[in-house]
């Protein structure tokens, strides 16, 4: 069996290199004090002291959490709305109608969703900006933080709330003072989710933000444009770094139950 | 239910139902109508095709102006027949090949100790949560002609000269893989994952050769895990805008990055909304499929 072990431990490692390789060459790139990729000049910040004077990246910096921390306040509520309606309200006229539209943004196209958003401002009348942005991070994180909370919800023992409602609890109680501190990591989950998300995306945002509200994954992909530069190496690092730190807190919040991630597939 | 209740159920239910009525339903219908219409220097650069004011004589009127300009334009302009069958092509083969990829990685995850399976599946998964864009952008300088593929293929005297990959199909699709690879992993591990090892021993014990149990056993009780990544991979492939627009070159045809040029260089939204639902009705039918197959995993109709 020594054969077969060694072939798993190569497969795995080789994963792992794939998987990592690229974006820590990427993380170490952004400490190089040469320009050039291949070359390497010495350990250096100069990338990094250069961002503090980047006053559009810092903007698009700070555009970008905002948006994140409202749009993922409002997916995670509007989520946990749905996820309650999908779970505990049995049949209702129109549930596969509510079913599909809930998971149909989970696999639409970003390009269908952004142009469709952004049609829909423009033809309710609504400026592009920042408000727009949030609304469609909203719209499109909602599926994702619902679909976490409909399996949170699932897997809680009904019998639970029937048994503080059997103590004189009102169902709404039995639900705020039972359900929900049950449910509370996958809460934590799907609004980090939600947040990580948000910040990560540039299609649905260009789409449906306007001049004044500028999202860091727009400012790099400007950038991007231009070519491979040691400062959008630092800004991706530091936000590499940011999620990794997010995701980091989320396992230890949740110790060991199943990812977000996992509930989507 | 108690009627009591019913106010509060139907704000529980009402308030993320009129959302997503509001900002998906309607959008999808939206851009369905827009892509109907012709192309007009306003604002709303389209024509209008119904409102509410116009009434049932109006409405009737304007049937009449309906078009399929936007769609039968796309018969005749080899661009974008080109961007559908070459977005198909480079998913379909990017697909197998995050297949051939995953399957082995999978596999050894899923044979791993009990205790190291979690740590290792977690971290497989977590690039997912890490952005795409910077993702995709890392491999711009390995793959570059004086990039560190390049450079250390020559450092090895395994090529004379850099190999092209930067700027062509074979960047997007090595993009895709990477990218997705996430998507595939997760459902072929918990398939495999669930397997009894009893009956690969069974299998053994009959005096099937490793050759046989993998393909006679565990690869037939992969299947629903393989179908479900192959979509998950497939499925948004087929609409990407960031892999071929930062790693393909100007020849790269795909049609997420021909909506955007055509939406935000040419301004003809009509021309971008008939694209959008051509792409939807392309996917309807490995979105109902993924569909299926997840409410197969959950196991139960909902």
């Amino acid at each position: 069996m020594r054969g077969v072990d060694l072939a798993r431990r190569a497969a795995i490692a080789a994963g792992f290199v794939f998987l990592y390789g690229p974006i820590l060459i990427l993380a170490a790139m952004s400490f190089n004090a040469s320009k050039l990729v291949t070359v390497w000049g010495g350990f250096s910040t100069k990338w990094y002291l250069a961002l503090i004077e980047d006053t559009a990246m810092l903007d698009a910096a700070r555009i970008s959490l905002e948006a994140a921390a409202l749009s993922a306040a409002i997916a995670t509520a509007l989520g946990l709305c749905a996820a309650v309606s999908l779970t505990r309200f049995g049949e209702f006229g129109t549930r596969t109608v509510f079913f599909g539209a809930i998971h149909a943004p989970l696999v639409m196209p970003e390009v269908v969703l952004g142009l469709a958003l952004l049609s829909a401002f423009v033809a309710f009348g609504m400026e592009r900006g920042f408000a727009t942005l949030v609304i469609a991070h909203a719209t499109f994180t909602m599926c994702f933080a619902t679909v976490v909370l409909v399996a949170a919800l699932r897997s809680f023992d009904p019998a639970l709330e029937e048994a503080a409602q059997d103590l004189g609890a009102t169902p709404f109680g039995a639900f705020v003072l039972v359900a929900l501190p049950c449910v509370a990591p996958s809460l934590v989950s799907a609004f980090l989710l939600a947040f990580t998300l948000s910040l990560d995306d540039l299609v649905i945002a260009s789409f449906s933000t306007g001049p004044g509200a500028t999202t860091l994954p727009m400012r790099i992909y400007s950038q991007v444009r231009l070519g491979v530069t040691p400062e959008v190496n630092a800004i991706s690092t530091l936000l590499l770094a940011f999620v990794g730190l997010v995701l980091g807190l989320s396992a230890l919040a949740t110790r060991g139950r199943p990812s977000g991630a996992a509930d989507l597939a | 239910m108690p009627k009591r209740f019913s106010l509060a159920r139907r704000l529980v239910l009402g308030v993320p139902y009129l959302w997503i009525a509001v900002f998906f339903l309607a959008p999808m219908a939206l851009i369905a109508k827009i892509s109907l219409s012709r192309p007009a220097q306003a604002r709303p650069p389209y024509e209008p095709v119904f409102s509410l004011s116009d009434g049932v004589g109006g409405f009737l009127s304007k049937i009449q102006t309906l078009t399929f300009e936007a769609y039968r334009s796309f018969g005749e302009d080899r661009l974008y027949l080109d961007s559908y069958l070459n977005s198909l092509a480079i998913a379909a083969i990017s697909t197998l090949v995050t297949l051939l990829v995953a399957y082995p990685f999978a596999l050894a995850m899923a044979r791993a100790p009990a205790r190291a399976r979690p740590i290792l599946i977690g971290l497989a998964v977590a690039p997912f949560w890490t952005s795409f864009l910077i993702r995709v952008y890392a491999w711009i300088a390995l793959l570059k002609d004086e990039g560190l593929v390049n450079h250390a293929l020559m450092a090895l005297h395994l090529i004379d000269a850099p190999l092209s990959i930067y700027a062509t199909n074979l960047a997007v699709v090595i993009g895709i893989v990477y990218s997705y690879l996430p998507f595939m992993l997760l459902p072929l591990y918990s398939a495999l994952e669930r397997q009894d090892p009893l009956l690969r021993e069974a299998a053994a014990d009959l005096g099937a050769s490793p050759a046989q149990v993998f393909l006679r056993v565990t690869l037939p009780l992969s299947r629903a895990g393989v179908v479900a990544g192959c979509l998950l991979v497939f499925i948004p492939a087929v609409g990407e805008f960031v892999i071929p627009d930062l790693l393909g070159g100007s020849d790269t045809l795909m049609i997420g990055k021909t909506l955007w040029t055509d939406f935000f260089a040419n301004r003809d939204w009509p021309s971008a909304s008939a694209a959008a639902m051509i792409l939807l009705a392309l996917l309807i039918g490995p979105l109902v499929l993924a569909e299926r197959a997840r409410l197969g995993a959950e196991g139960r109709p909902s």
